[in-house]
């Protein structure tokens, strides 16, 4: 279906309601609601969900207060069949700040709304469950850090306050405390698990610790000082958020980049997901006290960190994208290395792939194990490889391509069952079809300049920029002010959407089973939190 | 099981042999950058100063007198400087920058009338060459053995976490250095801390902090742990981890390589021993 008929069907249903409804940039039609159209929001946004299929990606807000006396709302889908993004925008007056609730009917947006609630002090109203999100209890109430009259430089003093958990209660029911501060090498986070025995009766997480001010950070930099704070939203995922961040700029000034640069950003974007899924694996292995598993997969890990050191001088592959392109060539002498350990890298894993699946200690833990069901994954918007491995077959490398992927050919590795096990054979599955993908990159590498100049960015614009990451799907929105510089970065990575997931995913299991199955999901605080 | 014996056989032992031998990073890798004061104008210096993402580039005129300076502890290593001024900035091969003090980590230089009147290179630390066997006994001597480290993120992108993880693999296989890594601050002897510190982890770490016994170390790990980095000091960050507790060495980097956060490591080892 053309984005023609799509605008047709909205204008014929909603036209009473709607200022605009417009196509740009190719692929993003915009619909704006009329300002006294507000309560109309969730009908529209449910309208398009059911109309075309359309999942949930994302919803932030604006502060247009100083120009226009009022915030926005932007509301975003997908409509993965005809490869469409849909941005419902709704204006909310500044002097009666609050809107009619999505999440009451569609509860993807639960999250989203939440976040808006405690930055911009924006009210949903009939949300399902309105506690805080992101304030943590000693952070001042009504103090809303994205509104543009708080200045990013303010320290506004601790109030007390305790988490918003709800107690679980019964006979023999325990509370066990984890965090913020985590046993492992990883990120900081609260757990409070609800047990009864061992079995785990619910799960609650307070996350944001690591929140750093990232998207009003960006307000009013320029686009090539904001490229390098995007490319440290996710350290697992530097390629993935910069590559978004460059297409957002990119499209907003109307670019296309070099097909050279194309395919160095695919190939940049496959390595990334390799060296993560690996590691992935490997600490699955780690998780199931099977070492001799973790030891190679991290070996064959540490050859593509060190061929990326070798191909882009930084292991995480830093300081590489570019506006317009990317900043580093590929040498031809270095193509034949890249390619053997591409056939390294399959053959070890399918090695190890035997090793596992043949070992009946590992297979027991991994089956049955962490079950997310498909039903659920749905309602709650999951996204990427957990999505994937609860049948989910969605995939922005397919569904919305951009940068060459329509031109090569690859599967999307989905599996039904949504345990650890599934999660561990997309992940396997995927690297393989990532050597093969970086195989046909290779083969034909077209010659030309790596990069383009890019103009200042055009004012009072708005754009999207989009990849798949290794693990989901990850969207950048970027605004102009009428003097084009950024006034709203927003940043959305699949672990936002994906935390949820992992409260489903443990109800039942049992206590020793948690770390496996975080690990499974393996989500980053820091994208969460910005 | 004879499989996996088999696999491990054919493996072989794959173990870096880092520190014993230079670990030389790759041509293009990003490593210090390195001004060449001599051949550089403060015009050239300020455009420096203008693309650099983290304020780690500075220039400072008053009059006719200029200084400039440079600092690794806030650096992220992106290379945009020597892109800038090709003729007199380049991107160094050398991660070794670990230090005990941090004003070890600014390169600076005066200029009157536009003359360069004098250039400040700051000290280093030993070579890990140096390092490697000398404290290698002295922690064998004063730690029975061991050292036991409580990595605590105090709100890092988890840049730094990939690498510091990458230290227990079996390439860069820390433990061959008697050091482990510990569930619990009680437990241990070293804070390995990454930034920035955020508001939301600012209690946190201080409670990390005093519930380590003495003697401790602690080890400021990254540009933002060093610094607060790119994300400088806001609403929700606090800066560099010394703004909260007392560092006792600094790792810059952006992340530091495993080699660098080995390097760091084992001079905190040496450090160590001396409390
Ligand atoms: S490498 Fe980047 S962060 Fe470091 S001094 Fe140069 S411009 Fe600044």
């Amino acid at each position: 279906m053309s984005s023609r008929l799509i605008m047709e069907t909205l204008q014929s249903e909603f036209a009473d309601h709607l200022a605009k409804i417009y196509v740009q940039h190719e692929d993003e039609i915009q619909v704006e609601l009329l300002s006294e159209r507000l309560d109309w929001l969730p009908k529209i946004c449910l309208f398009v969900h059911h109309q075309w299929k359309a999942f949930f990606v994302s919803a932030w807000a604006s502060d247009g207060c100083k120009q226009e006396h009022q915030f926005k709302l932007h509301y975003l889908f997908s409509l993965d069949n005809e490869k469409l993004f849909l941005v419902i925008h709704a204006p909310v007056s500044a002097d009666q700040p609050d809107f009619p609730s999505v999440a009451a009917h569609l509860i993807a947006a639960n999250w989203a709304e939440r976040e808006i609630q405690d930055t911009f002090g924006l009210t949903a109203v009939g949300h399902p469950n309105p506690k805080a999100l992101w304030s943590h209890p000693d952070w001042p109430s009504s103090t809303f850090a994205m509104r543009k009259d708080f200045s990013i430089h303010s320290n506004p003093t601790r109030v007390d306050g305790d988490f918003p958990i709800a107690s679980v209660e019964g006979e023999g029911v325990l509370e066990i405390p984890v965090g913020p501060i985590h046993a492992g090498i990883i990120e900081p986070g609260h757990f409070r698990f609800s047990v009864a025995g061992e079995p785990i009766i619910r799960l609650q997480a307070q996350l944001f610790y690591t929140h750093k001010g990232t998207e009003k950070l960006a307000e009013g930099l320029s686009p090539e000082r904001v490229l390098h704070l995007s490319e440290r939203v996710s350290g697992d995922s530097t390629f993935g958020h910069s590559t978004a961040f460059c297409h957002a700029v990119e499209r907003m000034c109307g670019l296309t980049i070099p097909e050279r640069a194309q395919s160095l950003r695919i190939l940049c974007l496959e390595l990334e997901r390799i060296h993560n899924h690996l590691s992935d694996i490997g600490m699955i292995a780690n998780d199931v006290a099977f070492l001799i598993g973790y030891a190679h997969a991290m070996r064959v890990r540490e050859d593509v960190m060190s061929l990326n050191e070798r191909l882009w001088g930084s292991r995480l592959i830093r300081g590489v994208n570019a506006l317009g392109g990317v900043r580093r060539d590929l040498s031809l002498s270095i193509i034949p290395e890249i390619k053997s350990l591409m056939i390294k890298v399959r053959e070890e894993l399918r090695e190890l792939d035997q090793i596992l699946m043949n070992s009946a200690s590992v297979v027991d833990r991994l089956e049955t194990t962490g079950i997310l069901h498909q039903s659920t994954a749905k309602d709650i918007g999951i996204v990427g490889i957990a999505g994937r491995a609860s049948g989910l077959d969605r995939d922005f490398r397919r569904d919305h391509p951009h940068l060459g992927y329509s031109r090569l050919t690859f599967n999307v590795p989905t599996r039904q069952t949504g345990d650890v096990m599934a999660r561990t054979q997309v992940r396997i599955d995927e690297v393989m079809e990532s050597t093969q993908i970086i195989e046909q990159i290779l083969q034909k590498i077209p010659d030309g300049p790596i990069k383009i100049s890019t103009p200042e960015l055009p004012k009072s614009a708005f754009a999207l920029g989009y990849c798949e990451g290794w693990r989901g799907p990850i969207l950048h929105a970027l605004e102009t002010d009428s003097h084009g510089a950024i006034t709203r970065y927003k940043i959305d990575d699949p672990s936002f959407h994906n935390w949820p997931a992992l409260l489903f995913a443990v109800q039942g299991n049992i206590v020793p089973d948690f770390p496996l199955i975080n690990k499974s999901f393996n989500l980053s605080y820091s994208g969460n939190d910005r | 099981m004879l499989k996996f014996l088999r696999k491990s056989l054919q493996t072989g032992l794959v173990t870096t042999q880092y520190p014993r031998l230079p670990d030389l990073p790759p041509e293009n890798f990003l490593g210090a950058p390195v001004i060449n004061f001599e051949k550089i104008s403060i015009e050239r210096l300020k455009e420096a100063e203008k693309v650099c993402p983290t304020g780690a580039i500075a220039v400072e005129t008053d009059g006719t007198r200029s200084k400039a300076s440079l600092s690794y502890a806030s650096c992220i290593f992106c290379g945009r400087c020597a892109e800038a001024v090709p003729e007199a900035i380049t991107m160094s091969q050398e991660f070794e920058l670990a230090t005990f003090f941090k004003a070890r980590l600014i390169t600076s230089a005066e200029y009157v009338d536009g003359k360069l009147t004098g250039v400040h290179l700051p000290k280093r630390e030993a070579s890990i060459e140096e390092l490697g066997e000398r404290v290698r006994d002295e922690i064998f001597k004063t730690l029975g053995r061991s050292l036991h480290i409580r990595h605590v993120d105090a709100g890092s992108c988890n840049g730094c976490e990939l690498e510091i993880a990458a230290l227990q693999n079996p390439i860069f296989d820390l433990e061959r250095f008697g050091m482990h890594f510990v569930a619990s601050p009680r437990h241990a002897d070293m804070l390995l801390v990454t930034g920035p510190v955020t508001r939301n982890l600012e209690i946190a770490l201080q409670k990390t902090y005093e519930a380590t016994p003495d003697p401790k170390v602690v080890v400021a790990v990254g540009a933002c742990g060093c610094s607060g980095g790119i994300f400088g000091e806001s609403y929700a960050s606090r800066g560099g981890v010394d703004k909260i507790v007392p560092v006792d060495i600094y790792i810059p980097g952006c992340p530091p390589r495993p080699q660098a956060l080995l390097h760091g490591l084992l001079l905190a080892m040496g450090r160590l021993s001396i409390h």
